[in-house]
């Protein structure tokens, strides 16, 4: 397969095919639920649409998201030649009902209606050390993405200090503040430190870790840990109905911050967690 | 699981309390933001017919066209409804609209709307695209297609089991509430 047609299998597969490792713990979820409730219910439904989608190709969620590429590439490529290639998916899978038309110009309000707009898709590109290509695609829907917030510490309102003490109280907020509202149970991508932006771009490739998976670093894994533990306390539960299962995983990393700011930022991805990746080796593909 | 069929009259809807599982057949219509803008601004009457006694959707779905010119849904979940927390009391009376379906419940307003006019909010599962799809057996009619774009115009479609569950009723009952105040509560033990 050419890159190309490539990247629209890729495409495709993120858009009607849940990886494994999400949907297994939905069907946790699912059974942890008692039977009669309404959360048992949104589970069931949850788990049917992904069988459906799979089986007929269809997207899952009829967000289907911004498209975010991140693409690992041998030295000598060049960037172009990608993003040809990722314009033309994106077009081409918009036109088989892959994807719906999500890019809008924010000043005339018009749909392009084929996904491509300026910074659509979005494409961060890094150049590694391996004579094979990494592109890793997520769907990133508009719900989940508008309960996405970011904190800078000391947080007075909750008495949130500069320590991870003060990280686990903004984290707990932001999940009440959210309720059901991003198609919860979700998954949170946490970014410590950085400035504005890099601790939102931190907090988002998160999201290619695979449910379970914890930081390396063990402070932070327990941290992880604890926090999926206190949010799945609230008992919001799936699409808010009130439920014992608010979150699906916790994902945080750290980076260097400036010695005057601390900022927490706080990406919350939907139930329906779609991202893939491929690797390309000598004309070879393989999805993951 | 209740089973209900469009027109709905008062005295049904009226019957349904927060927590009950519905399943709804008939002809409904899609609207997101630009249709509540339109149907308070202009209260338009081409859409009357299909809302009287009916049900509105917060949707934006992805649709196909045939050769012959019929659409039909491929994936259609609901969109977050407080979007339309300002028209939607206003739209719910003025064209006697019995049910709204979207996700992540709506304010103060709608619940009041919904208990002046006889309507309740029917919660539909955010994500579930391909399976309400399903569910969806023939498009009627479209309105303002080139106008709004696909995802925001009105869409008239026949609906045979729709799953839903109702989450705002029309006695002032809000699931969205009670389970918002226990979580604050709740945080307030772990902080």
């Amino acid at each position: 397969m050419d890159l190309k047609d490539s990247i629209l299998e890729l495409i495709r597969r993120a858009a009607t095919d849940l990886s494994p490792d999400v949907v297994e713990s939905l069907s946790k979820a699912h059974e942890n639920e008692d039977e009669g409730t309404p959360a048992r219910g949104v589970f069931r439904t949850i788990l049917e649409n992904i069988n459906m989608a799979k089986d007929q190709s269809t997207p899952i969620c009829q967000d289907t998201g911004s498209l975010l590429f991140y693409i690992d590439f041998p030295k000598g490529d060049i960037e172009k030649k990608y993003k040809e290639a990722i314009e033309w998916a994106a077009v081409e899978a918009t036109k088989k009902q892959y994807l719906r038309p999500n890019a809008v110009d924010p000043v005339s309000s018009k749909n392009s209606g084929n996904n491509l707009g300026e910074n659509a898709p979005y494409i961060h590109f890094h150049q590694w050390d391996k004579d094979e290509v990494r592109i890793r695609v997520m769907l990133k829907g508009g719900g989940s993405e508008n309960v996405g917030t970011q904190y800078k510490l000391p947080y007075p309102p909750l008495k949130a200090g500069r320590d991870l003490a003060g990280v686990r109280k903004v984290i707990i907020d932001a999940v009440v503040n959210a309720q059901g509202l991003g198609c919860a149970p979700g998954t949170l991508g946490i970014g410590i430190g950085g400035d504005r932006v890099t601790s939102y771009a931190l907090s988002k490739v998160q999201f290619f870790r695979k449910i379970g998976e914890r930081n390396s670093d063990h402070e932070i894994a327990k941290l992880e840990e604890e926090i999926l533990d206190s949010v799945n306390k609230l008992q919001i539960g799936p699409m808010g109905f009130g439920g014992k299962t608010t979150v699906l995983d916790v994902f945080i990393s750290s980076q260097a911050r400036h010695p005057a700011t601390f900022f927490v930022a706080i990406s919350y991805m939907c139930w329906a967690f779609r991202r893939k990746s491929m690797v390309m080796k000598n004309g070879e593909v393989n999805y993951d | 699981m209740t089973k209900l069929n469009i027109p709905i009259s008062d005295e049904e809807i009226r019957k349904l309390k927060v927590g009950d599982e519905v399943s709804l057949s008939g002809t409904i219509v899609t609207a997101r933001d630009e249709a509540h803008k339109l149907m308070i601004e202009e209260k338009p009457d081409f859409i009357r017919e299909y809302l009287k006694e009916s049900v509105i959707y917060h949707c934006g779905p992805v649709v196909k066209q045939d050769e012959n010119g019929e659409w039909s849904f491929v994936s259609a979940g609901p969109t977050t409804s407080a979007r339309e927390e300002p028209y939607q009391a206003d739209v719910v009376c003025e064209y006697n609209v019995r049910g709204v379906i979207g996700k992540g419940g709506m304010g103060a307003k709608t619940a009041e709307g919904l208990k002046k006019c006889g309507a309740v909010y029917f919660h539909a599962v955010g994500g579930a695209g391909t399976l309400i799809a399903n569910s969806v057996k023939k498009v009627r009619e479209v309105f303002k297609l080139e106008e709004f774009g696909s995802p925001e115009a009105f869409w008239v479609i026949e609906v045979e089991d729709f799953p839903v569950v109702v989450t705002m009723d029309s006695h002032g009952n809000s699931i969205h509430k009670t389970v918002l105040e226990r979580s604050k509560k709740i945080m307030e033990e772990l902080l």
